[in-house]
């Protein structure tokens, strides 16, 4: 059974983590935090969570007592967003490699300079090879959702990693939609009990964490670490599977819209692909074969799934919210990964990447349109004229 | 019902111009209808112009965007018109709905719009006679629900109820009915 609530995608987070009931939440509330830590600060004032808060002195403290307390083997939650995010980074490692099953929710906001508090993923890109699982979420519902299944994909004995939920700053963070409340029984059984493989509190069987590791066993526990990443794909398909049945949804590694019988797609996450989803019922209207395909997934990034999907294409278009700068002809990273990902499986699809939104740039339906009609006469020519556009920006 | 409806609302911080969007929503929600409610994302001050925006629909909304081209507008202080462009990008069909003592006449020669439908209202009066206050977006809600016609008036003062019963005294919440039945009834078009 479920109710449906209007709410924020900050709420729906505080939601989900009320009914998750986490043993350890550390967080920092100042901004640019999010609005969840205050719904949750309220839900621990009024005796709904059986949560220790622990309210630290920086961001930086916020993940190190995350990391603290997932050690002794809580099950332990948090929030951030943009330059919180940034002054976690050296603990942000260490979770991961501690291999710390913590779930974050992320608000997607850019970074500094110049000071800017709105949305674009150059916040999570930042973080993109430091080990967490990554996810993104299109609106409120999907933040919610993915919270829930977050911590079930983190803590599989198969894997034991941090996840870190994303949603778009203030798109819908701060925006309002309706959302399905699912009874905190029916969250509660899907989440189950967290059973801690290796807890420091279990003092009748001593161990360590996170000490000395030189060149006598570092590599090999990078290889582990990068043992548990391939095992996340198959876990979180599974947990998705079993999330789908339950509370009848559609999760996979990626959603895709119209994409079947498309000619053309563009491949972007969060927020944006409910725009463009707008976008493609107009043009399908036209008659015009285009489609859309919504990474979910993006770490473990599923190269293989992504390629299978977009290999019948006449040309793709990356809608990338961050830029790599430096890295070649200083794409977006999602665009980046997927020509590799393109090459390596030998699929010659002419593709382009479209750099949009930075600092909370509005992204209208008829930018989102330029980019499909571009693609259109990719798809005629068959050339790609210019690889990286920086959409509606003054030059 | 139309497949997707765009508002805008304009007021000043502490208008409770949100709360007006948020409430409009819930009322909704509770239609079986789908909604999105937003503010533009800027720092809110009190008594500086701001604008807030609803979506309303039958079907899911997907669409993320800001709203360019709104179906309604809703100015909640009298005080913007000629100082804020309030009918930017509204629809030539679009519909104005204004809080003032003008005449909708009189809105149309100060706003330049000079198609779709002006709906005048003085909110703020009503607001002051019934709760003692110049806060409109109640009275607002009732200009807007006879303007549109998208919602019963019943429908909306039963919303009012579940809303405002948990957060203000009995007295309030039937002086907050009354200025939004008040408004619905006063309204003027033309």
């Amino acid at each position: 059974m479920s109710r449906f609530e209007a709410l924020t995608g900050d709420n729906a987070v505080a939601m989900a983590m009320r009914q998750v009931n986490p043993d350890v939440v550390a967080a920092y509330p100042i901004t640019p935090q999010t609005e969840t830590v205050e719904f949750f600060a309220e839900y621990v004032a009024d005796g709904l969570v059986n949560t220790e808060f622990i309210c630290v002195e920086s961001e930086h403290s916020a993940m190190s007592a995350c990391v603290g307390a997932s050690a002794a083997g809580a099950r332990v939650m948090t929030a951030t967003s943009s330059q919180g995010l940034a002054l976690m980074w050296e603990i942000v490692y260490i979770a991961a490699s501690n291999r710390c099953p913590i779930v974050m929710s992320l608000v997607n906001r850019a970074l500094s300079a110049p000071i800017n508090i709105h949305c674009d993923h150059s916040d999570i890109m930042g973080m993109r090879d430091s080990g967490w699982i990554v996810l993104f979420s299109e609106n409120a519902q999907e933040a919610y959702d993915n919270i829930i299944q977050a911590v079930r994909i983190g803590e599989h004995p198969d894997v034991l990693l941090p996840v870190v939920v994303c949603q778009d700053g203030f798109v819908t963070s701060h925006g309002m939609e309706r959302v399905e409340v699912f009874d905190d029984e029916a969250v509660k059984e899907f989440v189950g009990t967290y059973k801690p493989r290796y807890p420091l509190l279990d003092i009748e069987h001593p161990k360590t964490l996170g000490a000395l590791d030189f060149y006598d066993y570092y590599y090999e526990h990078k290889r582990q670490q990068v043992q548990a990443m391939e095992n996340a794909t198959g876990v979180i398909l599974a947990v998705a599977e079993e999330f789908n049945r339950k509370f009848n949804r559609n999760y996979g590694l990626f959603e895709t819209y119209c994409l079947d019988d498309a000619e053309v797609a563009i491949v972007v996450a969060n927020s944006t692909a409910g725009t463009a989803k707008v976008v493609v019922d107009r043009l399908r209207g036209e008659g015009l074969k285009v489609g859309l395909l919504k990474p979910r997934v993006f770490r473990p990034f599923p190269a293989r799934e992504l390629v299978e999907a977009l290999k019948h294409l006449k040309a793709i278009a990356v809608m990338d919210r961050s830029i790599s700068f430096g890295a070649m002809n200083n794409a977006g990273p999602l665009f980046l990964e997927l020509v590799a990902a393109l090459a390596l499986h030998g699929v010659r699809v002419p593709i382009a990447d479209y750099v949009f939104g930075l600092g909370g740039r509005d992204i209208l339906p008829r930018e989102i349109e330029s980019v499909y009609r571009d693609l259109l006469r990719v798809a005629e020519s068959g050339r790609v004229e210019r690889l990286v556009t920086y959409l509606s920006v003054r030059e | 019902m139309r497949d997707l409806t765009e508002i805008r609302w304009h007021g000043r911080g502490g208008q409770g111009v949100v709360t007006a969007g948020k409430l409009l929503a819930e009322t909704a929600m509770a239609a079986g209808q789908y909604f999105q409610a937003f503010p533009d994302y800027g720092p809110e001050r009190m008594g500086a112009p701001i604008r807030a925006y609803t979506r309303l629909s039958p079907r899911p909304i997907t669409i993320h965007s800001q709203i360019e081209n709104p179906d309604v507008v809703l100015v909640l202080d009298p005080t913007l018109l000629g100082t804020v462009p309030v009918t930017e990008g509204l629809k030539e069909d679009g519909i104005l709905v204004v809080n003032t003592s003008m005449t909708p006449a009189e809105v149309r020669r100060v706003t330049g719009f000079n198609t779709g439908k002006v709906f005048t209202v003085d909110a703020s009066h009503i607001a002051i006679e019934e709760m003692g206050r110049d806060i409109t977006n109640t009275p607002m809600l009732g200009a807007f629900a006879r303007a549109t016609g998208l919602f019963d008036i019943q429908e909306l003062s039963e919303q009012l109820r579940a809303w405002f019963g948990r957060r203000i005294t009995q007295e309030m919440v039937e002086a907050n009915i009354r200025a939004l039945r008040r408004a619905a009834e006063e309204i003027q078009e033309g």
